[in-house]
């Protein structure tokens, strides 16, 4: 499989979950969608360092990895927060700065 | 065809059918688990690009713990299908125009990936052709514990940060 494979591949997940972040009206749909997005630069990484014959692809995959677990606990602890304010999960209800 | 190319399109394929059905959809549980099996479809790739180790954190971190942390938030809260709630119903945003604004913005942006890919100079030169694979835990660990040894000691403490960080976020307030 070429290269070009797997960078077409990666840029349309990469577009499914950019998609997911525009189109969907749910926080938690919208972290998901982010974790598409991580995934999708993930398998990038990971092709070059085939093609280059190195292990620096992986490692960046393991950092992107510990990046998102960290970014899915904060994000889901603010959802929590968010959510017993408003009894929704919807981004719109939560515009005001101060309530 | 042969094996391989017949391998990476399967797993290519699952991984972005699940990924749609993430988006595709209302109900934020059905939306985890076909992340699931997105992940999977990842899992197999990464196999493929002789990262065997990649594949098995995948399964385990991602599928495995980070997913269960979304579907535990999913369940704990009981979360309401998207647009039932009375904030869905009242804004003006969750009318079809922006939405489509958005799905055109996407195809646009997948459109100008695969254009620039396309007119990119060595795109069809095979991932495996120049150099052999590196897939061994003992390099990895090595050039981790080396190299990027200081990036590895502040993800630890961003770590920590997170953990804090969640811990007092989701705490329930005394007043």
């Amino acid at each position: 499989m070429s290269i070009g494979h797997y960078l077409v591949l990666s840029g349309l997940l990469f577009s499914v979950g950019a998609a997911g972040v525009f189109l969907r009206r749910n926080l938690i749909t919208l972290l998901l969608s982010v974790e598409i997005m991580l995934n999708a630069v993930n398998l990038a990484f990971v092709a070059f360092g085939r093609q280059l014959g190195t292990v620096d692809g992986q490692i960046i995959t393991f950092f992107v990895m510990t990046v998102a677990a960290a970014e899915a606990a904060v994000g889901l602890a603010l959802v929590i927060g968010l959510f017993r304010h408003r009894e929704s999960l919807n981004p719109e209800a939560f515009t005001s700065l101060k309530w | 065809m042969g094996s391989d190319q017949l391998l990476f399109f399967g797993f290519a394929g699952v991984s972005v059918l699940g990924s749609l059905f993430v988006i595709g959809q209302r109900n934020p549980i059905y939306s985890v688990l076909a992340l699931i099996v997105s992940f999977f479809g990842l899992s197999g790739l990464y196999v493929l690009l002789e990262a065997p180790f990649v594949a098995v954190v995948q399964i385990i971190i991602y599928a495995g713990a980070i997913m269960v942390l979304f579907l535990f938030v999913v369940m704990l809260l009981n979360v309401p299908r998207e647009g039932e709630s009375e904030w869905d119903k009242a804004h003006p945003n969750f009318r079809p125009w922006p939405m489509r604004i958005g799905a055109v913005l996407s195809v646009l942006m997948v459109t100008e990936l695969v254009w620039a890919l396309s007119r990119t100079p060595g795109m069809t030169i095979g991932v495996a052709d120049e150099r052999p694979g590196n897939s061994s835990v003992a390099e990895l660990g090595r050039v981790l514990f080396t190299d990027y040894m200081f990036a590895f000691e502040v993800t630890s403490i961003l770590i920590l940060i997170a953990m804090v960080g969640a811990v007092t976020l989701a705490k329930k307030r005394e007043h």
